[in-house]
C-alpha cells in the first residue's frame, strides 16, 4: 500500500534522534502494517534471526543427527518489529526503533538474544508512528544492553506538542546503578504459568525469581485475574481501531494506486485489495464488523470494560507492594520459519501475544531482559514489567538483573568467514518468499 | 403554489398556521360545491344521509409540518481545527493542506484552542449548557473528499447542549409588532470539514481540493420545533447575526461559511410524527424558505393522493424550484462510531473549578468568555428601541440588512435630526432605493456623510420634504455632488421671506375665485388645491405647511 512513499516529515522520535547526532543506518523489515508475531508477512520477505547463523546455535545443531543441512531451517526473530531486532543482534547498529502494541518489541528481543523496552505510554511522542492501534501503539527500543536503551529513552521521552497523548515529565531520565535489592518486591502473576509454556522457560523463570529472593528481595505470588480475557479483549479493540486506522489508505493522496477508474469506489476497493495482505484486510473486516452499530455495544464497548479491569489488575498487584513483575516474554524460543508458517498469521498472534499485550492494554513499562541460551543455544528472555511512568525505576531493575545473569554474547565469525554459506542462504530465501 | 416569500407583515395573520392551511385549503377547493355535486351523481347509485357525504372528518384535512436543521458554521480562525494549516477563502487548490489534512500516516490531531473557544461562545449567545467534559469521535464513511475516510466530530459528548434560539416573526406592517418564537438547540458540536470535491464529467473525473478538509465546523442542531419555510429562514438568519456578532464564524451562505440541512415531516396534528426527508444543498436563505415549503406541500400531495413518502435525501433544484431525490441507495449508512484515541477528552474550567495556579494559556475559563462575550443581536435591538423610540420591527430590519445599522449610527452621528426622521429615512427611502437596485448597502452611491447633510437641512428647514426627496434622487446619481450643491443649483430652498410668499397667496387666491369660493364653503379638498397652485408658484420653493398657514389666515381675515 505504501509502495513508494517516501515520507516528507520525520517522527518525533526520529528528529530528537537525529538531533543529538545518530546516525541513521536504515529502514528495517517488519510484518506489515506490525500485524504478526513473526515479521514473515513484510513485501519485502522474511526476517531471519541472526541467531541462526550463531556459532552457538550451529554447534548444538550438529549433534542433533535429525537436523537438516542447509539453510532451510534458519529462525524466525519473531515480531512484529523482527528487522530491528536483526539489525541489533547482528551489530549493524547501536539501537534500533521499533513499535510496540501488543509485544511486537519485546517478541523479537526475546527471540534476539536483546533489550527490548516498551515505554509507558504517553511518555514517548507517537507522532509519525504509523498507527496501529492508537490507545496502545508505543515506540520501542531495542538495544544489546540496558544502559543503552536507557541513554536512548533520555532522548526520546517527554512531551510532544504534536502528540496530544504525550505527558510532560519532570525530571530527566538518569539511569543510576541499584547495588541493594532488599527493599525490592518483585511480584509473579499467576495466571501466567500456562501449559503451553516451554519448560525450559519455565525454569529460567523460577531461577530468575529464586535469584532475587538469595538477594534479598521479597517475591510473591500475585493474581491478574482477567488475564484468560486479554486475548480476546485485544482482538476485538485492535481489529476495530486497524480498521478505522486503514480507512485513510485509498490510494487517492499517496501510496500506490490501482489502475482501474470506473468509479470512486471501484478504485478505492481494488487499491485496497491489491495493497494489503490477507492480515490486514482480515483485520479489517472484522473491525468494521466490532463497529457496526448493532454490535458496537456488546464488542467494543464490551472490551472497553474488559480492558479496564485488566488495567485494573495490574494497578492492584502494584498497590499490593510489588514494585516490579517478573513474567516470560514467550512460550518458547524461536522456531524455524518453516514450522512457524504453518499456522496462519492470527492464530500465531493470539499464541505468542499471550504474555505481552495485556501490558500494552494497561499503558504499563514493561522490557525483556534476556537470560540465558536455551538447550538449542538459542536466547530466552524474560519480562519485567513496571508501574506507569516509573520508567527509571523499571530500568534499574532490569539492570541489576542483566549484570547478574550476563547473557553471552553472539558469536557471528563463523558467519562472516563462510561466505559461500551466505550464497547459497539468499538462494533459498528468494525460493521461500510469498507471493 | 407558491411558496410565500420571505417578507415581513403577512397581514396580522399567525404564519404558523396560515402557510400549511393556506395550502389545503386551496387544494380543497369551495366545500359546498364540490360535495353538493358529489352527492348529486351519488344519489342514483346509493343512499347516503347528506349530512356524512358532505361532513369532512375532524382534522383529516388539517396537516402541521414538522421541520428541524442542522447548520454547519465555518469556525472564524486562523488556522484548522486539529492541525495548524491556513484557514481561507478562494486560495489555489489544495495550497493550504498539511501533513494531517492530507492523512498522511502517523500525523496526530491537535486541538485548535480558538475553535474551543468559538464553541464555547456559541454556546452561551445561544442559553446552552456547556459540557464542562467532552469527548471526540470517529465517523467513518468513504468518500474522496475524506481523505482519513472518517470525520473528527463529537457524537457522544458534545460541548455544548440544552440551549435556545429567539427569533422574532412580524405581526404586521402597521403596528410594528413582532412576536417572539423560539426554537430549541438540542447541541452544537465540534467537527472536521470536509475538502470539495468538483465533478467533471466530461472527462468522467473528479477533481478534489482539501484546502477545507479540517476547517473547523460549529454544528448547531435545532429540535423540530419549527413548523415551516419563514420560521426556519428567520430562525437561521438570526443565528447568523449572533454568529457574526461574536465574531465566530463569519456565516456568509454564498461562501459556504454557513450550511443548512433540513428534516422535513407533516403529520395530522394529534397523531405520531410522519416519516422525514433531508434536503441538503441549501445555500441562501431565500432558497431554504422555499425548498422547505416545496417539500411540506410535496409530503402533503404525496400522502393526500395516497402515496408514500421515503426516508430519504433530497436536493433543492434552484432553477426548479423543487426538491429531488438524491443518492437513495446510501440511505442507511452505518457510520460505525468510535471514540477519538488521539484526543483526550476536552476539560473546560468555570471560576470554581479552575485548579489554582494553572497556566491561562493551558486552560479554558468558561466563566471569562462569558464576561466577555460581545452585545448580541437581541440585546442590540433592544437598546435601539430604547435609545432611539423606534417600532420593534425597524430594529430588526437595521439588523437584519448587512451594514445598514453601521450606516445609521454613522447618519446619526453626523445630524442633528430626530432619530425617527433618520429611522425613516434609512428605512424606507434608502432602503428603498437599494432594493431597487439590488445594492448592498457597502455599494451604496450615497455616504452617511451625504445623508446626514441632507437630513440636517430638512432638520433646519432649509429644503422642504420632497425637495429633500429631489436632492437624494440626485446624490443617488454619484455625480460626486453634495446635497448643498444640489440644493443650490436645483434651488431648491425654501422661501425665507414670508412676506414674498404672503404675496404669492394673495395673487393665487386672486386669480382663482372659484376655489376661494369652494374653500369658503367649506369643501376640504378645496384648500389643498390653493395649497398645489401656491407650490406650483413658487416652483415648490415653499413649505406647504406654512403656506396652509398663509393661506387660512388670509381666507379667514
Amino acid at each position: 500500500m505504501l509502495k513508494g512513499y517516501v515520507p516528507p516529515y520525520n517522527a518525533t522520535v526520529v528528529q530528537k534522534l537525529l538531533d543529538q547526532g545518530a546516525l541513521l543506518m536504515g529502514k528495517t523489515n517488519l510484518d506489515e502494517f506490525a500485524m504478526g508475531s513473526g515479521s514473515t508477512d513484510g513485501v519485502f520477505g522474511p526476517v531471519k534471526n541472526p541467531w541462526s547463523y550463531s556459532k552457538q546455535y550451529r554447534e548444538k545443531r550438529k549433534q542433533n543427527p535429525h537436523s537438516e543441512s542447509g539453510d532451510s531451517d534458519w529462525l524466525i526473530t519473531g515480531g512484529s518489529s523482527g528487522g530491528s531486532a536483526a539489525a541489533v543482534s547482528a551489530f549493524t547498529c547501536y539501537a534500533a526503533l521499533g513499535s510496540d502494541t501488543g509485544g511486537s518489541t519485546r517478541n523479537p528481543a526475546a527471540h534476539c538474544g536483546l533489550v527490548g523496552f516498551k515505554p509507558s505510554y504517553g511518555l514517548v511522542s507517537r507522532h509519525g508512528l504509523i498507527p496501529l492501534v492508537n490507545s496502545m501503539d508505543v515506540p520501542g527500543i531495542l538495544t544489546r544492553y540496558v544502559d543503552d536503551a536507557a541513554i536512548v529513552l533520555g532522548v526520546l521521552a517527554g512531551h510532544d506538542p504534536k502528540d496530544s497523548t504525550t505527558v510532560p515529565i519532570n525530571k530527566p531520565l538518569v539511569l543510576s546503578s541499584l547495588e541493594d535489592v532488599s527493599k525490592l518486591c518483585i511480584g509473579i502473576p499467576k495466571e501466567y504459568l500456562v501449559p503451553e509454556l516451554s519448560s525450559e522457560i519455565q525454569c529460567l523463570w523460577s531461577r530468575a525469581a529464586d535469584l532475587f529472593e538469595s538477594e534479598g528481595a521479597k517475591v510473591i505470588e500475585v493474581s491478574l485475574p482477567h488475564t484468560s480475557y486479554s486475548i480476546v479483549c485485544y482482538h476485538v479493540l485492535c481489529t476495530s481501531e486497524v480498521a478505522s486506522n486503514m480507512a485513510r489508505f485509498d490510494g487517492l493522496q499517496y501510496g500506490h494506486r490501482c489502475d482501474i477508474d470506473v468509479s470512486t469506489e471501484a478504485m478505492y476497493a481494488a487499491t485496497r485489495r491489491e495493497g494489503f495482505n490477507d492480515v490486514v484486510r482480515g483485520r479489517i473486516l472484522s473491525g468494521n464488523f466490532f463497529l457496526l452499530k448493532e454490535n458496537y455495544e456488546n464488542y467494543f464497548v464490551k472490551a472497553q470494560k474488559v480492558r479496564r479491569l485488566i488495567a485494573n489488575d495490574f494497578v492492584n498487584a502494584f498497590n499490593s507492594g510489588v514494585d516490579v513483575l517478573l513474567t516470560p516474554t514467550t512460550l518458547s524460543e524461536a522456531v524455524p520459519y518453516l514450522e512457524f508458517i504453518k499456522e496462519d498469521n492470527r492464530t500465531r498472534s493470539a499464541q505468542d501475544d499471550i504474555f505481552t499485550q495485556a501490558v500494552n492494554m494497561a499503558g504499563l513499562p514493561a522490557v525483556n531482559i534476556p537470560i540465558a541460551l536455551s538447550n538449542q543455544g538459542l536466547p530466552i528472555g524474560l519480562q519485567f514489567i513496571g508501574r506507569a511512568f516509573c520508567d527509571q525505576q523499571l530500568l534499574t531493575v532490569a539492570k541489576w538483573f542483566e549484570k547478574q545473569v550476563q547473557f553471552p554474547v553472539i558469536q557471528l565469525q563463523e558467519l562472516v568467514d563462510n561466505c559461500s554459506a551466505i550464497l547459497e542462504n539468499e538462494k533459498l530465501a528468494s525460493v521461500s518468499l510469498k507471493q | 403554489m407558491a411558496a410565500p416569500m420571505l417578507r415581513w407583515g403577512c397581514r396580522g395573520r399567525r404564519w404558523a398556521l396560515a402557510c400549511v392551511d393556506g395550502g389545503s385549503c386551496h387544494r380543497r377547493g369551495a366545500p359546498t360545491g364540490s360535495t353538493s355535486n358529489r352527492i348529486r351523481g351519488q344519489s342514483s347509485v346509493a343512499q347516503q344521509p347528506l349530512h356524512t357525504a358532505q361532513k369532512p372528518r375532524k382534522g383529516e384535512h388539517k396537516w402541521a409540518a414538522v421541520v428541524g436543521l442542522e447548520i454547519h458554521a465555518q469556525i472564524s480562525s486562523n488556522s484548522k481545527l486539529f492541525s495548524g494549516s491556513q484557514v481561507r477563502f478562494s486560495a489555489p487548490p489544495n495550497s493550504l493542506v498539511s501533513f494531517f489534512d492530507a492523512s498522511l500516516p502517523g500525523t496526530l490531531p491537535v486541538l485548535n484552542r480558538r475553535c474551543v473557544e468559538a464553541a464555547v461562545m456559541t454556546g452561551l449567545a445561544l442559553n446552552c449548557h456547556i459540557n464542562k467534559k467532552s469527548l471526540f469521535d470517529r465517523k467513518h464513511y468513504f468518500y474522496a473528499d475524506l481523505p482519513a475516510g472518517y470525520q473528527i466530530t463529537q457524537h457522544r459528548l458534545p460541548i455544548a447542549v440544552n440551549g435556545s434560539l429567539t427569533y422574532g416573526i412580524s405581526a404586521g406592517k402597521e403596528c410594528g409588532q413582532v412576536i417572539p418564537k423560539m426554537v430549541r438547540v438540542k447541541q452544537i458540536q465540534l467537527e472536521q470539514d470536509s475538502g470539495k470535491s468538483l465533478h467533471d464529467d466530461l472527462r468522467s473525473q473528479t477533481l478534489i481540493d482539501l484546502n477545507r478538509a479540517g476547517v473547523g465546523l460549529l454544528e448547531v442542531v435545532l429540535e423540530p420545533d419549527l413548523s415551516c419555510g419563514e420560521e426556519a429562514a428567520t430562525a437561521v438568519r438570526e443565528l447568523q447575526l449572533i454568529l457574526q456578532a461574536l465574531g465566530t464564524s463569519q456565516a456568509n451562505m454564498a461562501e459556504g461559511q454557513l450550511r443548512v440541512d433540513a428534516n422535513i415531516s407533516v403529520h395530522h396534528p394529534g397523531e405520531p410524527l410522519g416519516v422525514r426527508t433531508e434536503v441538503k444543498n441549501l445555500n441562501s436563505i431565500r432558497f431554504l424558505a422555499k425548498a422547505i415549503d416545496y417539500e411540506i406541500q410535496r409530503q402533503i400531495s404525496e400522502l393526500e393522493n395516497g402515496g408514500e413518502i421515503l426516508n430519504e435525501t433530497r436536493s433543492f433544484h434552484e432553477k426548479l424550484g423543487c426538491t429531488v431525490s438524491m443518492r437513495d441507495k446510501e440511505a442507511k449508512q452505518d457510520y460505525r462510531f468510535m471514540p477519538e484515541p488521539n484526543l483526550p477528552p476536552l476539560l473546560l474550567y468555570d471560576a470554581t473549578s479552575l485548579p489554582t495556579g494553572a497556566d491561562p494559556q493551558q486552560v479554558i475559563n468558561i466563566d471569562q468568555i462569558r464576561e466577555t462575550l460581545p452585545e448580541l443581536p437581541s440585546v442590540t435591538r433592544e437598546r435601539l428601541v430604547q435609545q432611539y423610540g423606534m417600532l420593534p420591527e425597524h430594529s430588526f430590519t437595521l439588523l437584519n440588512e448587512v451594514g445598514l445599522l453601521e450606516f445609521f449610527q454613522n447618519v446619526m452621528k453626523e445630524t442633528r435630526a430626530e432619530p425617527k426622521k433618520v429611522t425613516s429615512w434609512v428605512l424606507n427611502i434608502f432602503l428603498g432605493y437599494l432594493k431597487q437596485e439590488n445594492l448592498a448597502v457597502s455599494e451604496s452611491p450615497v455616504t452617511p456623510s451625504a445623508l446626514a447633510e441632507l437630513l440636517d437641512l430638512l432638520d433646519s428647514r432649509t429644503i422642504s420634504s420632497s425637495a429633500a426627496k429631489q436632492v437624494f434622487e440626485e446624490l443617488w446619481k454619484r455625480e460626486g455632488k453634495t446635497p448643498g450643491q444640489i440644493v443650490s443649483e436645483k434651488q431648491l430652498e425654501l422661501m425665507q421671506d414670508r412676506g414674498a410668499l404672503e404675496q404669492f397667496c394673495y395673487s393665487v387666491m386672486k386669480d382663482h375665485p372659484q376655489v376661494v369660493m369652494d374653500v369658503k364653503k367649506g369643501n376640504p379638498r378645496a384648500i389643498n388645491k390653493l395649497i398645489g397652485l401656491v407650490r406650483k408658484a413658487t416652483l415648490n420653493r415653499a413649505d406647504p405647511a406654512v403656506i396652509k398657514e398663509i393661506l387660512e389666515k388670509q381666507l379667514s381675515s
